[in-house]
């Protein structure tokens, strides 16, 4: 074990798996300076610019020329700079690589890695701030992971770099700085298989990505009120682990997803409707979203902080959901 | 090429590689009429020798990727009608067991990585394959088909810009039929055209007649020999004419009678037919090829017919491996 920054987790894991499988390339803007926080930091030196591009600002390109590589046998990890540029790119991901398997009748599957920093950091305004993750557990023909701690960030990588599936990898920015320990080697860690954070009975919290560490705060402030939830990580949004959710309501009988992404239409709505369908109306006694309102995100520090979740927020909806 | 007695094999394989395009979507168009065949139709008819005359200069590991109006490049570089013909009917046993239809036809295996339903979409990936490419250190080369709508979209910039810069073995083909759907592509397209840009941004580019298999040949041949050396990418603008409409229901009837007239004597197929003959090459087996191609086509229009469809399951699969949704009878 190792104690490492998120973000250095996940630069281990891609240098292993490059090591592993000479056929992972990298492309993206800047990558072979390292990438823009130093994720792929002495890539270049290693692998050459065969396997280490930084390419033009071309994200059209960026991610289609990923696919179209993916097609002769290559294992590309598509570096998006962040999150929000994809949509420069919704073609080659929507219409092309996640319809590529389905539309030829399993002639290829698209083994991609698509990593985008998301989510908010900084002050950073309604263009580097943006989390959409649920319109792409809306897509079929992907996977969508969403880490929260250096282990699982590194796990999860080597497995998504590993999958035969395309993987949207939604690396969250807010927490890169963040410590912790992980393997060596780094073992993959498989989708849709939750981590359960905090032990209770009041309730099941269940939320992903930077919302995580957040959550973890308000469930142990709480715990000192006596009040102890069952608080999960899924890690991945689709596929989720609803087993262990549902299995967790069944027991508590009360439901908060807790996201940082807009309420309205969001990933929480899903959890929220499955759990209701799967376990009856009759065994739940209440189930709530705390997520963002449906605006963008602002510049200004105490506009921002609006929308950002608190560990006092997740206190406040947790004692409303159980009455307390 | 010098000795002529290859040279007559080699127009002769032109002729029929077209004569198997034009047989293929006729019968389709024909199937399509009768109510066969569901969805719409993009066909190529009269631009049967970009397709013949690029593909000649393919080898089979070169891969290629296509737009929606696909058919002829699917069929030239080494498709087969049968199962082309079973996915247009959606059936199984088609390339993409039902689930793609005419625009999606694909055959990995012949290096076809795809017909496209998305303008220019085909741009990007086949730099990216080209990069794959050369990464592997082969000497295979990708050839990109696009249609002279597709210059207007961000990807036909993005793409050649970077072939160029990443010295990718791509040929670039745009195959310019004048329209773009019901556009006349020109009144849509700024400066002098599709060569100009490509040279712009330094691809090597020039303009031919394509309706001309053996112009066509001459100038796939000498370009793909450039791109197969490692010389960087190059462009094809192949001028052409779409005799039919833009889709199968489209009768065409927007544009000027003369022109389509002026056009069918301008026929590819019937000009390699007429230089063939010049050649020694007897009326009667020039016929016996188009005769052969349509028996051919109407042999596979018979066999789709009477395929069988996808079971319902089939739906659920290919969509990924993992958090794929299984088939249930309530869905
Ligand atoms: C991005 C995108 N926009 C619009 C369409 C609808 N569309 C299909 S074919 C076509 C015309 C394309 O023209 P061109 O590339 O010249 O090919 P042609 O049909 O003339 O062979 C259009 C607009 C599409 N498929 N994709």
């Amino acid at each position: 074990m190792v104690e490492v920054t998120l973000i250095e987790a996940s630069r281990r894991a891609a240098l292993q798996e490059m090591r592993r499988d000479e056929r992972v390339w990298v492309l993206g803007e800047d990558v072979a300076r390292g990438g823009l926080w130093g994720q792929y930091k002495d890539f270049l030196a290693e692998f050459g610019e065969q396997r280490v591009v930084s390419t033009p600002i071309s994200e059209s390109t960026i991610m289609g020329a990923g696919l179209g590589s993916a097609l002769v046998g290559q294992r590309p990890i598509i570096e998006m700079r962040i999150f929000d540029f994809v949509m420069c790119a919704m073609d080659e991901l929507v219409n092309q690589i996640a319809k590529i398997r389905y539309m030829f009748g399993g002639q290829a599957k698209p083994a991609v890695v698509v990593r985008m920093p998301h989510g908010m950091w900084r002050n950073s305004a309604a263009q580097h701030s943006q989390m959409l993750e649920a319109w792409f557990a809306h897509l079929p023909g992907v996977v969508v992971v969403t880490p929260a701690t250096p282990a699982d960030t590194a796990g999860l990588l080597v497995q998504a770099i590993r999958s035969d599936d395309p993987v949207l990898f939604f690396d969250p920015k807010d927490l890169f700085w963040v410590n912790g320990e992980i393997s060596e080697p780094i073992e993959p860690i498989p989708f849709g298989v939750a981590r359960k954070v905090a032990e209770g009975d009041a309730a099941t919290v269940v939320t992903w990505s930077a919302a995580v560490p957040v959550a973890t705060k308000g469930a142990e402030l709480l715990a000192t009120h006596g009040i102890k939830v069952d608080l999960f990580d899924l890690r991945t949004i689709w596929p989720w682990d609803e087993g262990a959710v549902i299995a967790s309501v069944k027991k508590t009988g009360r439901l908060l997803v807790v996201h940082e992404a807009v309420e309205v239409a969001g990933f929480g709505a899903e959890i929220v409707a499955r759990v209701v369908d799967q376990i009856g109306p009759a065994n739940l006694k209440a189930a709530k979203r705390l997520a963002a309102p449906r605006i963008p995100v602002p510049f200004a520090p105490p506009l921002e902080a609006q929308v950002r979740l608190s560990p006092e927020k997740i206190v406040n909806a947790v004692k409303a959901l159980i009455g307390a | 090429m010098s000795d002529p007695g290859d040279n007559l094999r080699r127009l002769t394989d032109l002729y029929r590689t077209m004569a198997r395009i034009r047989a293929f979507e006729e019968t389709a168009l024909a199937a399509h009429k009768a109510g066969e065949i569901p969805g719409p139709l993009h066909v190529s008819i009269g631009q049967e020798a970009v397709a013949a005359g690029i593909c000649l200069n393919l080898r089979r590991d070169d891969r290629l990727t296509s737009n929606h109006r696909g058919h002829g490049h699917a069929i030239a570089k080494g498709a087969d009608p049968k199962r082309m013909m079973l996915e247009l009917y959606g059936r199984e046993g088609g390339y993409c067991r039902g689930k793609g239809g005419s625009m999606h036809i694909a055959d990995f295996s012949v290096g076809m990585l795809g017909a496209n339903g998305v303008v220019a979409g085909g741009i990007p990936i086949a730099v990216g394959a080209a990069q794959g490419l050369k990464m592997q250190g082969s000497d295979a080369i990708v050839t990109c088909m696009f249609g002279d709508g597709a210059v207007n979209r961000g990807p036909f910039l993005e793409g050649l810009n970077w072939a160029v810069l990443f010295k990718l073995p791509v040929l670039f083909v745009c195959e310019d039929n004048g329209v773009a759907a019901f556009t006349r592509a020109a009144s849509v397209t700024a400066g002098p055209g599709v060569t100009d840009r490509a040279k712009a941004l330094g691809v090597a580019a020039i303009t031919i007649d394509g309706n001309s298999a053996m112009a066509v040949d001459d100038a796939a041949s000498t370009a793909a020999a450039a791109v197969r050396r490692g010389e960087g990418p190059r462009l094809l603008h192949v001028r052409t004419y779409r005799i039919t409409g833009h889709t199968s229901t489209d009768a065409a009837a927007w544009r000027p009678q003369e022109e389509v007239e002026e056009a069918r004597s301008r026929d590819p197929i019937a000009r390699l037919g007429a230089v063939l003959a010049e050649r020694g090459v007897a009326p009667s087996e020039l016929g016996k090829m188009i005769e052969d191609a349509h028996a051919e086509m109407a042999e596979a229009r018979k066999g789709a017919s009477a395929a069988a469809w996808p079971e319902p399951g089939v739906a659920f699969e290919d969509v990924q491996d993992t958090g794929a949704v299984a088939w249930s009878k309530s869905h």
